[in-house]
């Protein structure tokens, strides 16, 4: 279903592919197309098949129907081997390394060189080989470094390598900057610049509009398993491809900042200290408020919150709460105190992903649903998870599905409600709407509002400026551990830049 | 709308699939059973079938113990020598101190759950792995239980009632053609109660949590540490219970018995289908999983094959089980 034929002979085409998985129709006769040394942006809402799609051409899934030409030659692509025979490579979203191995023993693992006749491996070959790839790359990285010491920045590159030692023409990368700060993401974009100047094509998969703009040569836009449409990403406004991908237009509210003055002040955090990640923060957090925690990665916005929350120690420093002092070790102090912190990391931190919405949304409160003899009263429980499914408008079959099988929209969902249950009125969101798609976060935004209007004194970490300015009455901005300045809610990205990357004297010294 | 499923990898099947492991350990069973019959004329006489009961009570009890510790993602070695501990306690209070039943069982229970909760300390607020304190644990509760004892047995002839704690049958009392020794009762008794504490108590909640995700649990306000000793201590109690029931059939304490039990124990969990890995598992599966254990050997036994070889069997079994487990999780 190419529009019209392409100039270049295109290297994949994948036309009329289908898919189906139990109960969901993934892929409706989606098509795709690469060409050599193009960077092809795919994008749509989490569910609408790109990953799917993008598995199908790595060979980890088989397709139901559908053909894709490699080179022109209809490709079976029954395995990833096969694929990787045929030049594709896909680079995770989690990355699939061996942290304890180092990169040149990663880059070439199965494929080692040999010496002694096959007996023992050829630690210099190896070694060279990888030193060779990183060359072609461009990229100064010792072969012998053990990756796990490495930065995710810098892992990804190892992976990236890994993928061209299979001698790779086709590169696949889902969501490759979720884990990267600025600097790390321009030598990303780098490398991908240098790799389609000899000819690969990539396929990048990412919810970032700013870095389609950046990199991107066309945009295909899925949704609900069928391809939209594609269009060339230079003189594609962003809002057109945002509708492309969820079918109606999104209107940027900014936030609208109540007068607060009145309001009781629901948190007071007075100097917390913890080596170079915690230099002496003090903040006020009043009923009703969404303070926003800006700041570049590693400024130590999650530390404070993780502080805060009693999840990690600190080495001085007072919380009260409502005014009253509260001493906070453990997380569980903090949840008596009416604190709730919502992790970025859903899945590790904030569910027990094999259990039901309903226990997950109970796991705080199993105190109160205990009747005589320790024994639950599962009906309470069940009453009171369909009344949050309801009021959050969490989208579930019913609340004994495992929270694995939701949406992170949902997910994140069941993260809040669970803390409403547990009554806490001061709510801390670190990246709030990370891995949740376009749709779903401007519903994430409206609860938060409505939480606030509610009377909850809100946190908001996030690395998104656009986010920190939607959502803050008054913006926190960290550099380096400390706290280097408040903004009024409609300040300026400029402004939060400056604070952000603002090094005091004593830093510095 | 779509969105209310991720991606679509997952299938909603994991629930039944784990139905399906026991349905497959039960029919499993009862096939064993099948076969032994015709092969033996003894296999289903009511002895042989009482004998195999009885010979599954101190594993199945065992068993119990260690499903509640693996569903939190631990593991527990010292279920075996813990239970030879409680038997020697039970025999310096009845037999050295000479003190009524009551007590003897009491103190079993007790010391039980004091070791549990020493290695659930050891594990949750030392932060030492399970598998390192509970070996740890191994040692320590066998090398005890053969001072205490002067390493040698201790005999309960001086409690008269201690036998029928296993041997008698309060069931064949009521119902007299139907001679199910007290140790099998006691057996169902606990398989019952833990099953109910699992599936219904804020306790069997939590530890079907932590197996499931132990962070998220803690940064929910939880206190894990504090929900992973009651665990550990409920299982070390239920040692207790194993060590009153092999001490009632032989009659005495035997202090060098009970290492290796622990093995037996963990693989009648895992044959029962429960995730090593933690996060589920249940009760009914293990005791399926011992029964198979003790109906493998008694049938074998029976038909005379070698013990050497019923080894071997045992060993194989653990292995298919466990890879049955791996399809079904491939499948998922």
């Amino acid at each position: 279903m190419t529009a019209a034929p392409s100039p270049v002979a295109p290297l994949v085409t994948m036309t009329d592919v289908d898919k189906r998985f139990p109960g969901v129709h993934a892929l409706k006769r989606a098509h795709f197309e690469l060409l050599p040394g193009e960077v092809h942006a795919l994008m749509g809402e989490n569910g609408a098949g790109k990953s799917t799609l993008m598995k199908i051409l790595a060979g980890i899934y088989p397709r139901d129907s559908g053909t894709i030409l490699v080179d022109g030659t209809t490709a079976a692509l029954t395995s990833p081997r096969a694929a990787q025979e045929l030049g594709i490579g896909i680079i995770h979203q989690e990355l699939s390394l061996m942290p304890d191995l180092t990169a040149a023993q990663n880059i070439l693992i199965g494929r080692e060189p040999r010496r002694a006749g096959g007996l023992l491996l050829d630690e210099a070959a190896l070694n060279q080989r990888a030193a060779d790839i990183f060359a072609s790359m461009h990229l100064t990285l010792d072969p012998r470094t053990v990756v796990g010491g490495l930065t995710i920045a810098r892992q990804q590159m190892v992976e990236i390598a890994k993928a061209l030692s299979y001698r790779s023409r086709v590169l696949i990368m889902d969501e490759p900057t979720a884990a990267l700060n600025d600097a790390e993401i321009s030598e990303l974009f780098a490398i991908i610049r240098k790799l389609k100047a000899e000819g690969v094509g990539i396929v990048y998969i990412s919810h970032k509009m700013d870095e389609l703009k950046r990199i991107a040569d066309r945009v295909t836009v899925m949704r609900d398993g069928e391809t939209v449409g594609t269009v060339a990403a230079p003189d594609t406004p962003v809002e057109t491809i945002i509708s492309m991908m969820v079918g109606r237009k999104l209107t940027d509210d900014v936030a609208v900042v109540p007068d607060l003055s009145a309001a009781p002040v629901a948190l007071e955090v007075r100097g917390l200290r913890r080596g170079k990640e915690i230099r002496d923060v003090s903040f006020d957090l009043r009923k009703g408020e969404i303070l926003g925690f800006a700041g570049l990665m590693g400024a130590g916005r999650t530390e404070v919150a993780r502080a805060i929350f009693g999840a990690d120690p600190l080495e001085a420093g007072e919380v009260f709460v409502h005014g009253k002092k509260a001493t906070i070790r453990r997380p569980q102090d903090a949840v008596r105190a009416g604190i709730g912190y919502l992790s970025e990391d859903r899945k590790h931190f904030g569910l027990a992903t094999g259990m039901d919405v309903r226990n997950n949304i109970a796991l705080p409160s199993l105190s109160r649903f205990t009747g005589f003899g320790g024994v639950l009263r599962e009906s309470a429980m069940r009453t009171a998870a369909v009344d949050f499914i309801g009021k959050l408008a969490i989208k579930t079959p019913s609340e004994r599905q495992e929270t694995r099988l939701l949406s992170g929209g949902n997910q994140q969902k069941v993260v809040i409600a669970k803390w409403l249950l547990r009554d806490c009125d001061i709510l801390i969101f670190d990246e709030p709407t990370r891995g949740i798609d376009v749709g779903a976060k401007s519903e994430i935004y409206r609860l938060l509002n409505r939480l606030a209007e509610q009377g909850k004194a809100i946190i908001v970490i996030s690395s998104e400026l656009p986010e920190v300015l939607r959502l803050s009455h008054r913006i926190a901005v960290m550099c380096e551990g400390r706290l280097t300045g408040f903004l009024p809610g409609g300040a300026s990205q400029e402004e939060i830049m400056k604070l952000a990357t603002q090094r005091s004297a004593a830093v510095a010294a | 709308m779509s969105n209310a499923v991720s991606q679509p990898v997952t299938s909603p099947f994991a629930r039944v699939s784990g139905a399906q492991h026991r349905l497959l350990a039960f029919a499993s069973l009862i096939l064993l059973v099948v076969v032994f019959s015709i092969a033996s004329e003894n296999f289903m006489q009511t002895s042989n079938i009482i004998a195999i009961l009885q010979a599954t009570s101190v594993n199945g009890v065992l068993a119990v113990a260690a499903t509640v510790v693996i569903i939190t993602g631990g593991i527990d070695l010292s279920v075996g020598t813990l239970m030879t501990f409680c038997a020697v306690i039970a025999g310096v209070v009845l037999t050295y101190w000479g003190m009524p039943l009551p007590f003897g069982i009491l103190a079993a229970i007790l010391a039980g759950a004091l070791c549990g909760c020493a290695s659930g300390t050891f594990i949750a607020k030392m932060k030492i792995p399970p598998f390192i304190a509970t070996l740890g644990m191994m040692l320590i509760l066998k090398g005890l239980s053969l001072v205490i004892s002067g390493t040698r047995p201790i005999y309960f002839n001086d409690t008269p009632g201690f036998t029928q704690i296993s041997q008698g049958s309060i069931v064949g009392y009521f119902v007299p053609a139907v001679p199910l020794p007290n140790g099998v009762l006691i057996l169902f008794l606990v398989a019952i109660v833990v099953a109910f504490v699992l599936s219904k108590t804020a306790l069997g909640r939590y530890t079907f949590a932590l197996g499931s995700n132990e962070e998220a649990v803690r940064l929910s306000g939880v206190n894990t540490d504090r929900w992973k000793i009651a665990v550990y201590t409920l299982a070390g109690s239920i040692c207790g219970i194993a060590g009153l029931l092999i001490a009632s059939r032989l009659n005495s304490a035997q202090p060098a018995l009970g290492q290796g039990y622990e093995l037996d124990a963990i693989a009648a969990v895992v044959i029962g289908g429960t995730s090593l890995s933690g996060g589920r598992g249940t009760v009914l599966g293990t005791l399926i999983g011992a029964l198979i254990m003790s109906v493998l050997l008694n049938g074998l036994r029976i038909l005379s094959v070698a013990q050497e070889w019923q080894t071997v069997v045992t060993g194989s079994i653990i292995i298919l089980a466990v890879y049955i487990d791996m399809l079904r999780r491939k499948r998922m």
